[in-house]
């Protein structure tokens, strides 16, 4: 337990993993898992898409539950979500070459667009969607990025928008720079955009990061593998999409986003959808 | 919303879409999830205003300071709340949704009304954790304590052992509001969900 007498641990400090191993270490670390975890699938043992304990991602060996989360049917809240609209949010904020400062952000320009989905393909509509990135030279605005690249002053990285009537939604941003982090010596993490995501179910709620295609660093990154198998991992990487470029002036990307939710939410989205219709 | 009796008689169809994994909401997510009185579901210190809070700790004990907690409950007169505008806080709409950072401390907190009853059913608000370290979100519940005719009839709690269901029921402060920790391992471990 926590010494009351002692004074927390400064955050800063808890970014470093003690250890410091090599990234020929962290890969084999990697494939170990990846390959126990598909022999235990493979015996018909049900995993998470996402693995909880992944010690080569340093910070998840003491954050992780060790037990099995409790199966449980979704009940009463739960399969509510919090209501949006249009005014919890303004148009420009969808925007984040325009949203941060006076004049245009350095790097490459890029749309983010794409559908939100459920299991059965429906579009979720009327819903959240927040993303936060780095910016072109992988730097985050946040005291606890100390690393040297440059902060932008004409861009924050933060974006938020609504979901239209058929579940898409579109950012305009500035494609991320890989970043440097202290897991391990020499660790960069793939370039990423995090999005943060609300379904029709509170049980469908997922905060999740969108990569983009052809990415070398995939195979070195802890965090893009604790994801166990590979046609999970590839779902969350942009497909690029020449009809969402803009001529002369910015590239394009989809990615869809399915969140998933027990049966009980095929029920309750469609009465979902029939409260829209009311509004 | 449909009833229990919709949901009992018929099974929804084949699921046609395989689900997009989550991810760590990572070390830098307070840029991009902050909204102006986030963790204030009511007007502090209105009436029937009360403090939500509590401690998140790791596998040591140590609390961990870069953890974002979301809870989404009922008012407690038990109506969900169904306008939008989730995100707006104009100081007297109950929109039954927050979110909180951790301090330094590890300690999260959340103005707003005891959650009431929605269909019969032991009150409780719907919890996520997220936090740099922890590759997803996890999903738990806390419970009001003093209800204890329907606690013990929570299909959830009465599932659990004494110890585990402690990790569920909220405590009442002096103050008489509530409190509980979200225990990521170890000890006590907080029992998360999954649906």
């Amino acid at each position: 337990m926590t010494d009351p007498q002692k004074p927390a641990v400064a955050p800063e400090s808890l970014l470093a993993a003690p250890d410091q191993a090599s990234q020929s270490q962290i890969d084999g670390e990697i494939a170990d898992l990846h390959a126990e975890f598909a022999r235990r699938a493979a015996a018909g043992e049900r995993l998470p898409m996402t693995v909880l304990n992944f010690p080569p991602y340093r910070s998840s060996v003491l954050r992780s539950p060790t037990k099995d989360p409790k199966h449980t049917d979704p009940e009463t809240i739960e399969l509510w979500s919090p209501a949006f609209g249009q005014r919890d949010v303004t148009a420009i904020e969808a925007d984040l070459t325009l949203n941060a400062g006076p004049g245009e952000p350095q790097g490459e320009r890029i749309t983010v667009t794409g559908r939100l989905l459920d299991s059965w393909g429906r579009p979720v509509r009327n819903q959240l969607i927040e993303i936060w990135q780095a910016n072109a030279g992988g730097r985050y605005i946040h005291k606890r990025d100390q690393h040297p690249a440059p902060i932008d002053p004409n861009f924050t990285g933060a974006g938020r928008t609504i979901t239209n009537d058929s579940g898409e939604y579109k950012f305009t941003t500035i494609k991320p720079g890989p970043y440097p982090w202290k897991n391990h010596v020499n660790a960069w993490r793939p370039a990423h955009i995090h999005f943060s995501v609300f379904g029709t179910s509170f049980t469908q709620r997922i905060v999740t990061q969108m990569y983009f295609p052809g990415d070398p660093l995939f195979a070195l990154d802890p965090i893009y593998n604790t994801i166990r198998d590979q046609k999970d991992r590839d779902r969350l990487v942009g497909v690029y999409d020449h009809d969402q470029t803009v001529p002369e002036f910015s590239m394009g990307y989809r990615f869809d986003i399915v969140v998933d939710g027990p049966e009980q939410t095929w029920f309750e989205n469609a009465s979902w959808f029939d409260d829209e219709e009311e509004q | 919303m449909s009833t229990a009796a919709d949901r009992g008689a018929g099974r929804a169809p084949e699921k046609t879409l395989a689900p997009t994994p989550g991810q760590t909401v990572g070390p830098f997510f307070a840029f991009g999830t902050d909204f102006p009185k986030k963790h204030e579901i009511v007007f502090p210190h209105s009436p029937g205003a009360i403090v939500l809070s509590g401690r998140v700790l790791d596998g040591a004990g140590q609390p961990v300071p870069d953890a974002m907690v979301e809870i989404w409950q009922a008012d407690s007169d038990g109506a969900v709340p169904r306008a939008r505008g989730a995100l707006s806080r104009d100081d007297h709409t109950f929109t039954g949704f927050g979110r909180a950072f951790t301090n330094d401390e590890g300690r999260f907190e959340f103005w707003t009304r005891e959650p009431g009853s929605v269909r019969g059913e032991a009150p409780f608000f719907a919890v996520i954790v997220y936090a740099r370290g922890l590759p997803d979100k996890l999903h738990t519940r806390f419970y009001p304590p003093e209800d204890e005719e329907r606690l013990a009839a929570d299909p959830l709690l009465s599932s659990l052992s004494a110890e585990e269901r402690a990790t569920l029921v909220l405590q009442r402060t002096p103050e008489g509001w509530l409190r509980q920790d979200v225990r990521l391992q170890g000890e006590r471990e907080t029992v998360f969900l999954s649906f």
